[in-house]
């Protein structure tokens, strides 16, 4: 049947709102670009990437990032320490140990978790965590990068444990049958034949628990002390690149140098996220393909 | 070489598996039974329904509430519209080809974006170069983009999850695409579609950095008078009444918390009331 003309129109507007994801992540990225690299007018590349001091309120104003980025990377690997391991088990024994009765309430549970605002782990991880590290370390404060990759750990899991469910359900079920026929017992088919079987998903899972760790921001930035310094241990206060703009940019004339130098930080952010995310992707795509499955439609 | 026994180590290695389970689980519950038992004796008529005072140490979190619920809803009359189309055009037009997957890559990176990096995008673009300044309307268009990726993966799964034979019923019986996807295939797919989007806007609700430069008043103790106006919003003014202002009594923090968290369950229970009652009309 011919199409009539409102109906050309509806397809039109089907085809750009399809493509809009596209034209989004490009728009961001010109706008991060069009704020941020003016900074490198005033300030060389090298001198923001490894200047090792930040005070872009002071007289003359220094916008060395090298702390906050390191900040950034101090918390998000102990976050993922913490958080890789106890993921992947919890999603393991949701996905293949757990009786059917107990998994839809332990799913519900984790779903439960994602739910709850930043804002308000945050807060709690404020008032119950901090002085727990405080007292246990004996240290002066307890906003500290320990205490930031913690939560932030914690935060991760709903993230870590459904990516990593996914990637067991997609593991076909005649491997399970296969060795459990051999003679193995539960736990080696779990071992040996489905986590393989399912480890691109965990790369995956790792990857993207990455990106949800390091640009996470309101929580990070209420326990972790910000002070702009190289980390070198767990137990010191660290600032963050997602804390720093938070919160500085209220406080930073439009155009000015500090206003572009928080942009810029946001640019190094964005590619960070940008190539964690494309690995994820690709290694989802991956176990897929070597299963021999068909990505569902 | 050592010779675990098999069995031994099974018991060992579940145990762990479960040990893990309850160190997510049990924090979980944790947090909700502190903010419920200390927000629970602060939360009354006039702490919904008044407005704060004494410098937020006293009074309501009423213009707080408003602001949050302008702000989902603006984000909802924008995302909608066009999470659905982009839905329809990834499960029903697009064929297998390398702009389906540029839009699928676009999309998984859209989702990975941090919250405040949109808050810096909110402000470039809608602050400043489309000049609407710190308003209601830049905050849920930022917040609204946010959602896109979560809006659009749901409602093309929902699309994927309509039977075949509709669409071939529809089409055999004369029917053209559009109106085959309109009459036969978006029915259908409605109420999966509004269950995806309003689990994403429960968590944009709870979103503080994207607002942070876009919309939120630290202190406004009036309703916004227009989409160009700034409001309060409950996620920032939690933020400000637990670091910012000093000496502010906890119960009004964790009252604060609670009603956020009680706002964000209650759009997540309309979402699972939503696909629950689906569940039982559905056709096939």
């Amino acid at each position: 049947m011919r199409k009539r003309p409102h109906e050309f129109f509806i397809e039109t507007a089907i085809f750009l709102a399809g493509t809009v994801s596209i034209f989004f992540v490009i728009l961001i990225f010109i706008f991060l670009l069009k704020e941020g690299l003016a900074l490198f007018r005033t300030v060389s590349l090298w001198d923001f990437l490894a200047g090792k001091d930040w005070y872009p309120i002071s007289q003359p104003p220094k916008f060395g990032a090298l702390p906050l980025v390191l900040g950034s990377l101090w918390v998000t690997l102990g976050a993922i320490v913490v958080s890789v391991p106890v993921g992947v088990a919890c999603a393991v024994y949701i996905g293949e140990v757990a009786p059917r009765w107990l998994r839809e309430t332990l799913k519900a549970s984790v779903e439960f978790l994602a739910a709850i605002p930043s804002i308000v782990l945050g807060f709690i991880g404020l008032v119950t965590l901090v002085p727990l590290v405080q007292n246990i370390f004996h240290l002066p404060t307890g906003l500290t990068a320990l205490s930031g990759s913690l939560m932030l750990g914690f935060m991760a899991m709903p993230t870590i444990v459904s990516i990593m469910e996914d990637a067991l359900s997609v593991v076909p079920k005649s491997y399970r049958e296969g060795a459990l026929a051999l003679g193995a017992t539960p736990w080696q088919t779990i071992w040996r034949v489905v986590i393989p079987a399912a480890s691109s998903g965990v790369i995956a899972a790792v990857m993207l628990g990455i990106g949800r760790v390091i640009g996470e921001t309101m929580a990070v930035m209420m326990i972790t002390g910000n002070a702009a310094r190289i980390p070198t241990t767990l137990l010191e206060p660290v600032r963050t690149m997602t804390a720093t703009i938070a919160a500085e940019m209220g406080e930073a004339v439009q155009g000015s140098p500090h206003y572009q130098s928080l942009f810029a930080i946001g640019i190094v952010l964005f590619i960070f996220t940008f190539i964690i995310n494309l690995t994820a992707d690709f290694f989802l795509h991956r176990e897929m393909a070597d299963l021999k499955k068909p990505r569902k439609k | 070489m050592i010779r675990l026994n098999p069995r031994l180590t099974q018991n060992v290695a579940f145990a762990f598996l479960f040990f893990s389970t309850l160190l997510i689980i049990v924090p979980v519950f944790c947090i909700l039974f502190i903010v419920v038992r200390n927000g629970l004796p602060a939360l009354n008529w006039e702490f919904v329904s008044a407005y704060p005072r004494l410098g937020m140490r006293a009074g309501g979190i009423f213009p707080a509430i408003v602001g949050t619920v302008y702000l989902v809803l603006g984000a909802f009359v924008f995302s909608l519209p066009v999470g659905i189309l982009a839905a329809i055009y990834l499960s029903e037009y697009a064929k297998d080809h390398w702009l389906k997957r540029v839009v699928e890559v676009a999309i998984v990176n859209l989702a990975g974006v941090p919250s405040v990096v949109y808050g810096l995008f909110g402000l470039g673009l809608f602050v400043f170069f489309l000049k609407f300044g710190a308003s209601i309307i830049a905050g849920s268009l930022t917040l609204g983009i946010m959602s896109l990726p979560v809006i659009i993966t749901a409602s093309r799964e929902a699309l994927g999850a309509v039977p075949r034979s509709f669409r071939e019923v529809s089409l055999a019986l004369g029917a053209t695409k559009w109106q085959t996807i309109r009459r036969a295939v978006l029915p259908n797919a409605l109420p999966g579609i509004l269950t995806g989007t309003i689990l994403a806007l429960s968590r944009a609700a709870g979103e503080t950095a994207p607002i942070l430069f876009t919309v939120a008043a630290f202190y406004l103790p009036r309703l916004p008078k227009s989409i160009f106006d700034q409001c309060m919003a409950l996620p920032y003014h939690l933020y400000v009444i637990a670091t910012q202002v000093p000496n502010v009594k906890p119960s009004i923090q964790y009252g604060t918390a609670l009603v956020l968290i009680f706002l964000v369950l209650a759009m997540n229970i309309v979402a699972i009331v939503i696909r629950a009652r689906f569940r039982k009309r559905k056709l096939w």
